[in-house]
């Protein structure tokens, strides 16, 4: 967050490098939440986003806790945790709303107790609760990109079957696809992004900055290709709205990114409204 | 032609079904009758291999597909996609990106087999119980197996619905010599469409004929009663 005085233009906002950084987080981010984004609100996995978000916030504050780069603990607790609702739901009769509170809970306890164990750090953990964009750094720019990576490489082959079992995960077991299995894959990928993104939306937003942009496109798409591609687009618009608006005026990236997003969900709900 | 033996589904350590064994031959028309959690389904489901048993299912084509008509219960009926996307599932093995004039052609013409080529184009949300329903035959038949088999295709279906669907069905079985089981809770589709019944709770109750397998004995065994069956076969049952 910036503030200025004279009048900001597009050069300006090019020629800082937290800004560029943030520019490459947020985009390669968004599409990949709108990609996710569009399974989760399909199955009904809403509340996911927030789970998650809340355990990479124990992640986070274990982090900080050990004095360790934070990133590195809240990847693999966040991971664990997905990995563990998706477990329990499959193994247990708890719903997923259930299992996924439970974590919740758990992490957030976990998390305001490692940061009043570590007093002095709580500046760092608002940071990661609201989401600021001076926050991205260049290891930030290394796991996005990674992550992307690993995520433009299966979803080109996974996003069939993830949506044949969305759809009908009976049929899907029907014609050898291993439900079970990319149910957990797709779980964990869906926590590395709410980890690395959070930096840019913050915990308390990650659910809806995941869920928004999917939503959208389910109003006005006609087939999930086409809701999968207008969800990713809806994301990348409204971060890089939302990241521009920050820098011009000193206002919480997370915020302004949702906020964005709810100015183009807004319109949806009334053409597909109107359609009825 | 398909042979099951010693069939044994085990749930949770509790048998659902045990003791299954049955031959069907080309062009036989299997009813599976029996009380709702008499593991009807649970059967199918092996049959079809959705569900881990015991035993032994043989076919006698080894790479015979099988179709299969589910209960429709898991699908999402709000997924953004069209009849024609759902039947091509059965040719991708996996949910369309895009579809070539080849596959377009193949799901249109098992669509038109089921007399639901007007509808290829619809939204599956705007589609009747029974419609989808022929939709889903649709991706069962849309390479020809030989051993078709559907889990309570009426279920949720209105009584025009439930006899299209059956009138397909039975036409299909006769153009390609297709062996059917059809789970269902119509006694007149056992009576005079299906070659063999089979009552069954946990274990096979009866199988063969609708004759042999639908006595008065062996549907009290089943039932625990005899009523409906007396209104459906016109005051009594076959006794062999």
């Amino acid at each position: 967050m910036m503030s200025w005085g004279a009048p900001l233009t597009m050069v300006d906002f090019f020629t800082h490098p937290f800004m560029v950084r943030a520019l490459v987080v947020g985009t390669l981010l968004s599409a990949l939440s709108g990609y996710y984004g569009v399974f989760v609100v399909q199955r009904k996995m809403s509340f996911l986003g927030a789970g998650l978000g809340h355990a990479a916030f124990g992640g986070i504050a274990l982090g900080l806790f050990l004095g360790v780069q934070p990133l590195w603990v809240a990847l693999p607790f966040t991971v664990l945790v997905a990995i563990g609702i998706s477990w329990i739901r499959r193994q247990t009769l708890l719903s997923s709303d259930t299992v996924i509170g439970i974590f919740f809970s758990v992490s957030v306890a976990l998390g305001i107790l490692l940061l009043s164990l570590k007093s002095g750090r709580s500046v760092d953990a608002f940071s990661y609760l609201f989401g600021s964009i001076l926050a991205i750094d260049t290891l930030d720019i290394a796991a996005t990109i990674t992550l992307s990576a690993i995520a433009i490489a299966s979803s080109l082959s996974l996003w069939g079957p993830w949506a044949y079992a969305t759809f009908d995960p009976e049929a899907a077991k029907l014609e050898g696809i291993h439900t079970g299995r990319h149910d957990m894959m797709l779980t964990s990928l869906i926590a590395l992004t709410i980890v690395v993104a959070i930096k840019v939306v913050g915990v308390l937003l990650v659910a809806a900055w995941i869920v928004v942009p999917a939503a959208t496109a389910r109003l006005i798409s006609t087939s999930f290709r086409g809701m999968t591609l207008v969800s990713m687009g809806v994301s990348i618009l409204a971060t890089l709205v939302g990241l521009m608006g920050s820098w011009m005026l000193d206002l919480p990236s997370g915020a302004l990114i949702v906020l964005v997003q709810i100015l183009i969900f807004v319109p949806s709900v009334i053409y597909q409204s109107a359609k009825r | 032609m398909i042979t099951v033996k010693d069939l044994r589904v085990v749930l949770s350590h509790r048998a659902i079904v045990s003791d299954v064994s049955f031959t069907l031959d080309r062009g036989d028309f299997l009813a599976l009758l029996g009380p709702n959690g008499g593991g009807k389904s649970t059967l199918v489901r092996a049959l079809v291999g959705l569900q881990p048993y015991e035993g032994t299912i043989s076919f006698q084509d080894s790479a015979t597909p099988v179709g299969y008509v589910p209960q429709i219960k898991t699908l999402d009926r709000t997924f953004p996609a069209q009849t024609r996307e759902l039947v091509a599932t059965a040719l991708k093995k996996q949910w369309p990106w895009t579809m070539d004039q080849q596959c377009r052609d193949v799901v249109d013409k098992a669509l038109e087999r089921v007399g639901m080529l007007s509808k290829a184009d619809e939204q599956i949300r705007h589609l009747s119980g029974g419609e989808l329903q022929r939709a889903y035959l649709a991706r069962a038949i849309i390479s020809t197996p030989k051993l078709l088999v559907l889990d309570e295709p009426s279920a949720g279906v209105d009584m025009t619905g439930a006899s299209d669907m059956l009138e397909i069905v039975e036409k299909y079985r006769k153009d390609v010599s297709a062996t059917v089981v059809m789970v269902t809770h119509d006694w007149e589709i056992a009576l005079h469409h299906a070659t063999h019944v089979m009552l069954m709770k946990q274990v096979p109750i009866s199988f063969g004929s609708a004759a042999e397998a639908m006595t008065d004995e062996t549907i009290r065994r089943a039932f625990g009663h005899v009523g409906h069956a007396h209104d459906v076969m016109g005051g009594s049952t076959h006794h062999g």
